[in-house]
């Protein structure tokens, strides 16, 4: 590998070990600009604790699927290396699934198959095709879990506003009858539960991002 | 070596499933009893929900209201090498209503009897289930619940919310004229009948079979109970005594 053979030795986090962990936050986001993952964010964003529990699981499986592939990447054949992914992906699939099971019961009820489901999240083997066969491990963990907060964050971003709006709750908290809304008249828009709701949320967050990053503006 | 190589190939992915297999088996025995124990914790807390008491220790609450656990088969109370809280209904469904050995649970809650049964069957797309609490007099519809694994959100799925199982109260099990609970297409009037969802006809239906399916091992039991509490009731009231006076009367 020619990146390993450099003679100077990288930071842990020089620029481009950043760059590698930030990126995905903004201006290479996998959900509002490569558009991956869009399923899932729409199933499980009507309410917020799913939501970051989800997001939390994306951010574990992506992050450990990085470092062991990316470990494993000078032994793995060539002809069956997405296969070895895909077991990769769904045994640490399962395990999360088992743990959630184990410890949060009630959230896991609420994910249902959406955790089994993680294994087809493009963003997981998105990441390890395109980044961490070809890259050290710390750099692939980097990548990870710039991809599993970018993916989580807009996760909950999107939860926030539905659950505020849909249900008038935050986490199962009614700040909306707390602040005394409904006296005056106030009613939840139960439009926001509906799954395509959730697709014009994650739409207007695209359009607020390229509206505040020119550089993702396509030019015709 | 050659990583590319069939031999080195077939070697990878054989080390690889065998490694895989073993992490992933450790990982579920070792986790499994604390899945069991979340099981029994879910189960507990709908037969509470059921009589109305919901709480954060399902344990303690379950070990404080529910007295009593029988077995029943047949109408009548029998011993059995399963305890009640363990029998499995799914497969107790699959016998004929003569050949079950059901739960009951007998609760008790600030002085009053109430007692709660499980129920299982057949939705759309998967199981479902629910738990039925009857008042003292063994008929009176105390509270339901109602859950299932893969009916339609928005439609099937809606038995396990408020609005569906908000009609069962009050609402009889037995009368002359039907046995169970009438899921009705918009219609419902009376003491034996409730709307169903609409676009959720196959769960409204599987919800009505389900009731009187599950109910017909209980029968005798509660009719039992339903005649011991009917007779002393109107004694008490004293009208018992009015109706001989009147008939002397006449």
């Amino acid at each position: 590998m020619s990146t390993e053979q450099k003679p100077a030795k990288e930071g842990l986090f020089s620029k481009k070990n950043r760059a590698l962990l930030i990126d995905p936050l903004n201006s290479n986001n996998p959900i509002t600009v490569q558009v991956l993952g869009i399923c899932s964010a729409l199933a499980i964003t009507v309410k917020l604790k799913p939501a970051i529990v989800m997001g939390l699981s994306v951010l574990v499986v992506t992050t450990m699927a990085n470092l062991i592939t990316s470990l494993m990447r000078n032994m793995i054949p060539n002809r069956i290396r997405i296969i070895v992914q895909l077991v990769v992906v769904a045994a640490l699939v399962i395990l999360v699934d088992q743990v959630l099971k184990a410890f949060v019961y009630d959230v896991s009820k609420q994910l249902s198959v959406f955790v089994g489901l993680i294994i087809t999240n493009c963003i997981i083997m998105g990441r390890i095709e395109a980044f961490s066969l070809g890259n050290t491990p710390w750099k692939s963990v980097l990548d990870g879990l710039g991809n599993g907060a970018a993916y989580g964050g807009i996760l909950i971003i999107v939860a926030f506003f539905r659950e505020l709006l849909g249900n008038g709750t935050l986490l199962d908290y009614p700040v909306v009858d707390m602040l005394g809304l409904y006296d005056f008249g106030y009613k939840n828009n139960g439009m926001m539960l509906l799954p395509p709701m959730a697709l014009i949320v994650v739409a207007l967050i695209i359009w607020v991002q390229r509206a505040k990053t020119p550089s993702l503006i396509e030019k015709d | 070596m050659n990583i590319n190589s069939n031999k080195y190939t077939y070697i990878f992915a054989v080390v690889m499933v065998v490694l895989v297999a073993a992490l992933l088996s450790i990982a579920a025995t070792s986790l499994k009893p604390f899945q069991d124990k979340n099981v029994e914790l879910e189960k507990k807390s709908d037969i509470l929900r059921s009589i109305g008491i919901e709480g954060e220790d399902a344990d303690a609450l379950f070990a404080k209201y529910i007295t009593e656990q029988l077995v029943i088969q047949n109408g009548a109370a029998v011993e059995s090498e399963v305890s009640a809280f363990d029998i499995d209904m799914a497969s107790a469904v699959a016998l004929s209503a003569e050949e079950r050995q059901v739960p009951l649970y007998k609760a008790e809650v600030e002085g009053n009897t109430y007692y709660v049964l499980p129920l299982r069957g057949k939705g759309l797309w998967g199981p479902i289930w629910g738990y039925v609490a009857l008042e003292g007099d063994g008929n009176t519809i105390l509270g339901a619940t109602f859950g299932h694994k893969t009916e339609t959100p928005g439609l099937g799925a809606e038995i396990a919310t408020p609005i569906f199982q908000d009609q069962f109260p009050g609402k009889k099990l037995f009368t002359e004229a039907y046995e169970g609970i009438e899921v009705r297409k918009g219609d419902a009037a009376g003491d034996q009948q409730v709307d169903g969802i609409s676009g959720g006809t196959i769960t409204s239906v599987g919800v009505q079979t389900m009731i009187s399916d599950c109910l017909a091992p209980y029968k005798k039991y509660l009719m039992s109970i339903a005649a011991a509490t009917a007779a002393p009731a109107v004694d008490t009231l004293g009208l018992a005594a009015d109706t001989t006076l009147i008939t002397a009367a006449l």
